[in-house]
């Protein structure tokens, strides 16, 4: 019999209907997992006994017939999400501690709907970075490894994909601003989908880029991201730039005909320097897509190249001023003041101490950028840039109805590898174009690399149309086949 | 024929100077929530009880905007006869401050809400003047920092942080502190009216950011500086009236203004210089990326059109073309809504008790009203809100006299017993026995009386010395003991002594 | 545009971070090469280009004038890492 831990949502939920199982075995054997990856370092914040309690409670309702399908499913949460009584971190030293007394709209969506929360991981500091290095709480280990070497799980959401790569949990929340599911995902050999931003809400959800921010689903199929998504999002008052557009049932989209379907190969994705077997890759998956029916077209996105700089000026222009309000005034850390320190000390020295290395260089970029002189030059021309980012995918919509690319150039590296941030940014090459534009992708996992880590494919879709995404990975994962997971080496005894 | 604007010069050691003046003016709202959050506006809370986790920017928390804050700051606009920007936008003005939680205040830079407009004011040698408008935008208010109450602490309380103002900025149009003093207080006058703001200054609803530089007369704008939150018009006409004089000296002793802010200290007359902050200039706006575009329609600017009430200007206008009021009682009476809003009650009561048309009864009402009721109100240090008497009674004791039943001085008995008793006139009339003879049988009989007893005046009369006639009025009035109507007795003396 | 000692020192004060004496040049080095490497923007023409607002075409949502919130100053000050009456403390300010 397979463990429990290996059930995807889908099989859990007909499980848990069909009371082949109970929401408190479900939970005890994540809990269970939980504790036999401390090693990883996935959990900054452990919340068994919610955990149980919320199990409790799912069970109850599946008793009662009023379950929805995500109840009694595990989740672990990225500590970027408020939790009501439960510590939240955002990786960072300045909110050491903060324990909200609010809850996200998108965590209370999937408490409503049920869900199980195993407690909160671990992520780069203030979701700024693409290995999970710059964690306050320090690095998570990435399940997979090349032979000996221990890699990064990616990031920023390198607890929440770890946590599902290790089957500790069958799925996670995400968060992406310029990347931050997908990479991770692709690293990990989960399923990561950045929704259209504006699809499910950022109230209560710690800020870095406020118009980049989006939730998403982590999980090991395209069907579980379905069905994670479907009660993650939701129209919401409280947040200015969440759309009031219906949430349609994703996994009835998966309906595996994608016959006639146009998908979009950009030629600006071909960069120097990519691996022949990400390329490989890329190509098999163009011959799945047409022996699934659907048909492959050549397109240019004539300003891909202009989308990391971009990125990089308006995501920490965004940063310096959302981060502003973390001052040791109201929460969070303050540092210690000498004898005739004064206001100015307090912030100088709170943020100095609280704030670590990376999330300091963006706030300083982000300053800089903003300053009285330079405006016009970086940021003004950044938001230039982003609209003519934009008005690339809006043309190539006319033509297809999906996007297909690589995820990240490369596989999971080594800890350490990156010491120059310019060349860490360059993991988001591929993510970043979508992002700006505010569009949904998704990554699947789809090969393995020569070192036997995952590779992924991303799939760019229109805004608001995830369904459609949703439906040509569903496609894309069958073909694929991907069945391979990481030797859980770090299992105590194991 | 137009009265040019008094001009207001230094004059220094070496020439004369003029001034020049423009004023910023923080309004605050009047809302029941706040411009971002469900927290309450209300003033003189417990502290940071009207606060939401918003408010304090708590991690996650966004901005919502209150519909009605949208609502008021067009209609203000309207009111200015500003141009209403259909698209606007806020910005982040980004510093760091105990009493600013997010470490940025949510305004409007560089696409406010509202354009270009202009106030008239009117000055004291009946002179007026077009202030203009430069914009008004939408902003968020800061908490307030406590720095008097703990030995080591600054102590912050959020109550007020996020509270929405209005920041009206007006061109650098005044010359003279009098005319910004007539500015504030028109600005004050047309945001009560519309009700879009208290125009409470003490409470600090409504402040200004003054604008002061000197140059010779005709030469370009000179170095300015910012008195900042100046909350009184008295202060704003003391503060000019300082920093004019501060200026001059400096530059006539070879010296140059640095721009800067400053902090006017009612108790010493003085404008001194904040403790500069190197980087306060480098606020690093850009557009909020939590809210979208702030849009409608003509259609919502047309209600917001139709819910103005008639503004000082068109009531003055009224008041004096159509109601034949004196100028100088329209000004007055328009200057506060309150003034008005009574004076117009009393003439509604007036009408329908008297029967007249409007246009021969407001000049006396208002005379009455600004003089006798004024008096009595100024002598008990009470405004027209606190008057205990309401202008139903008030024209009911002016119908008295109208109608001559009384006459205009036992109107003056009647109006003190009222102000101290709040009691009917009628029954003041009765008890008091004022009211006037006017039965001309009665008075024909007096007259003949004492036509009979003044033979020596009579003969003086006759003799064309007619202002005698004022005696004999007197004696009959002595006669009936107050009560006779003069004007009556007057009439019928003068045809018995057969002069008309 | 290139940034110097001083530069990193500025913006450091105005984002309120307080950084050592000998962080100030390899930072500058840093930010000098972000900023190199995001110079490439500048051979893009953009002059008839609107910049972006948002990327959701939709209508802001106005709230209604309702208080709905507030009154709840003891979970305003839970967190906060010193009150004192009901109030946040910090340093004294001398204005």
């Amino acid at each position: 019999m397979t463990e429990l831990t290996d059930l995807s949502i889908a099989e859990a939920r007909d499980k848990l209907a069909a009371r082949e199982c109970s929401a408190q075995e479900l939970t005890m054997a994540s809990l269970k997992a939980m504790d036999e990856a401390r090693s990883l370092n996935i959990f900054i914040t452990e919340t068994p006994e919610r955990a149980l309690a919320m199990a409790e409670s799912a069970d109850a309702s599946l008793k009662a017939g009023t379950h929805s399908p995500m109840t009694g499913i595990p989740v672990a949460v990225k500590d970027l999400f408020c939790t009501k009584g439960v510590r939240t971190t955002a990786g960072s030293r300045i909110l050491d501690p903060f324990i909200p007394t609010y809850e996200s709209t998108v965590t209370a969506n999937l408490w409503q709907a049920g869900a199980v929360m195993l407690g909160k991981v671990n992520m780069d500091e203030f979701a700024m970075g693409s290995s999970n290095e710059t964690s306050y709480y320090g690095s998570v280990i990435n399940p997979w490894r090349a032979g000996d070497v221990q890699t990064v799980p990616g990031g920023s959401s390198g607890g929440s994909v770890a946590a599902v790569a290790a089957r500790i949990s069958p799925c996670a929340t995400g968060t992406d601003t310029g990347g931050s599911i997908r990479q991770p995902a692709a690293f990990t050999g989960t399923v990561g989908l950045k929704p259209t931003y504006g699809r499910c809400s950022r109230f209560g959800m710690v800020a870095f880029a406020s118009s980049l921010d989006q939730a998403g689903p982590i999980a090991r199929s395209v069907r579980d991201c379905a069905i994670m998504l479907g009660a993650m999002a939701g129209y919401d008052q409280k947040d200015s730039t969440c759309v009031n557009t219906p949430v349609p049932d994703y996994e009835a989209a998966l309906s595996g005909d994608i016959r006639g379907l146009k998908i979009g190969i950009p030629r600006e994705y071909r960069v120097d320097g990519m691996s022949s077997e990400i390329d490989a890759m890329w190509q098999k998956a163009m011959d799945w897509l047409k022996d699934a029916g659907a048909e492959i077209v050549e397109i240019s996105l004539p300003h891909t190249h202009f989308a990391l700089p971009t990125y990089y000026i308006v995501a920490p222009a965004e940063a310096s001023s959302n981060l502003a309000r973390y001052d040791g005034v109201r929460y969070g850390f303050r540092a210690a003041l000498e004898a005739g320190d004064g206001l100015t000390e307090l912030y100088e020295k709170t943020r100095a101490e609280g704030f670590g290395d990376e999330v300091k260089r963006r706030i300083l970029m982000g300053t800089y950028v903003l300053s009285a002189g330079y405006y016009d030059a970086y940021y003004l021309k950044a938001q230039k840039l982003r609209t003519l980012i934009a008005d690339d995918f809006a043309h190539a919509w006319q033509k297809v109805d999906a996007i297909l690319t690589p995820t990240a150039p490369s596989a999971a590296f080594a800890f350490g590898s990156k010491p120059d941030p310019l060349a860490m940014y360059m993991n988001d090459v591929f993510t970043v174009p979508a992002s700006l534009a505010g569009l949904p992708g998704i990554s699947i996992p789809a090969a393995l690399s020569a070192d036997g880590l995952p590779l992924g494919l991303q799939l760019l879709g229109r805004a608001f149309d995830e369904a459609t995404v949703l439906k040509i990975a569903d496609v894309m994962e069958k073909a694929a086949a991907f069945t391979a997971r990481p030797a859980d080496w770090w299992r105590k005894g194991a | 024929m137009s009265i040019a604007p008094e001009s207001y010069i230094v004059r220094g050691a070496t020439g004369d100077w003029e001034i020049v003046v423009g004023l910023e003016v923080h309004a605050q709202v009047t809302s029941k929530a706040k411009l971002f959050s469900g927290a309450s506006t209300t003033f003189g809370s417990e502290p940071n009880d009207n606060v939401s986790l918003v408010d304090a920017a708590f991690p996650g928390m966004l901005p919502v905007i209150n519909a009605e804050c949208v609502r008021q700051a067009v209609r203000t606009g309207l009111a200015l006869g500003a141009r209403i920007n259909r698209y606007s936008r806020f910005d982040r003005k980004n510093y760091f401050y105990a009493d600013l939680p997010q470490g940025y205040q949510i305004s409007q830079f560089s696409d406010p809400i509202v354009g270009e407009g202009e106030v008239h004011v009117e000055l004291a040698n009946g002179a007026s003047k077009a202030i203009g408008i430069e914009r008004l935008h939408l902003e968020q208010d800061a908490g307030k920092s406590i720095h008097d109450q703990h030995p080591r602490m600054t102590l912050v309380d959020l109550n007020r942080s996020g509270v929405a103002l209005m920041e009206i900025v007006s061109k650098p149009d005044m010359r003279t502190p009098e005319e910004a003093g007539a500015y504030l207080k028109k600005l004050r006058t047309l945001l009560r009216y519309i009700g879009s703001c208290d125009g409470n200054m003490e409470q600090g609803s409504m402040r200004a950011d003054v604008n002061v530089s000197v140059r010779r007369p005709g030469a370009p704008f000179g170095t300015r500086c910012e008195i900042k939150n100046v909350n009184s018009v008295r202060f704003v006409m003391q503060a000019i009236e300082y920093e004019a004089q501060r200026q001059v000296d400096i530059i006539e002793a070879g010296g140059t203004i640095d721009q800067e802010t400053r902090l006017f200290d009612p108790n010493k007359g003085e404008t001194r210089s904040m403790r500069s902050k190197e980087d306060a200039h480098d606020y690093r706006y850009f557009p909020d990326p939590d809210l979208l575009p702030l849009e409608f329609d003509e259609d919502f600017i047309e209600a917001a059109r139709q819910s103005l009430p008639e503004l000082p200007d068109a009531k003055k206008a009224r008041f004096t073309h159509e109601w034949g009021l004196a100028e100088h009682n329209a000004a007055t009476l328009v200057g506060e809504k309150e003034s008005a809003d009574w004076f117009e009650q009393l003439i509604d009561e007036l009408v329908a008790k008297t029967g007249q048309p409007i246009a021969k009864i407001a000049a006396k009402a208002s005379n009455w009203m600004l003089s006798d009721l004024y008096g009595h109100l100024n002598k008990a240090g009470q405004n027209i809100t606190q008057c205990p008497i309401d202008p139903a009674r008030s024209a009911a004791l002016l119908a008295l006299v109208l109608d001559g039943t009384i006459s205009g001085s036992a109107a003056k008995d009647v109006l003190e017993d009222m102000f101290a008793t709040g009691r009917d006139p009628l029954v003041i009339v009765e008890e008091k026995g004022l009211k006037q003879v006017s039965d001309t049988g009665a008075l024909e009989a007096m007259a003949d009386q004492i036509i009979a007893a003044n033979p020596t005046q009579v003969e003086q009369y006759k003799a064309g010395k007619t202002k005698v006639i004022g005696f004999l009025v007197g004696q009959v009035m002595k006669e009936s003991r107050g009560q006779a109507n003069p004007a009556v007795v007057n009439e019928i003396l003068a045809k018995k002594l057969g002069s008309s | 545009m290139s940034v110097d000692k001083a530069t990193v020192e500025r913006i450091a004060k105005l984002a309120r971070i307080r950084i050592e004496d000998h962080r100030l040049a390899p930072l500058a080095g840093e930010l000098n090469q972000i900023l190199g490497w995001v110079e490439q923007l500048s051979a893009v023409d953009t002059d008839q280009v609107k910049p972006m607002t948002s990327v959701v075409d939709h209508a802001l949502y106005w709230r209604d004038d309702v208080i709905a919130d507030g009154s709840k100053r003891d979970e305003i000050l839970a967190n906060a890492p010193a009150a004192e009456f009901g109030f946040f403390a910090v340093p004294k300010v001398i204005e």
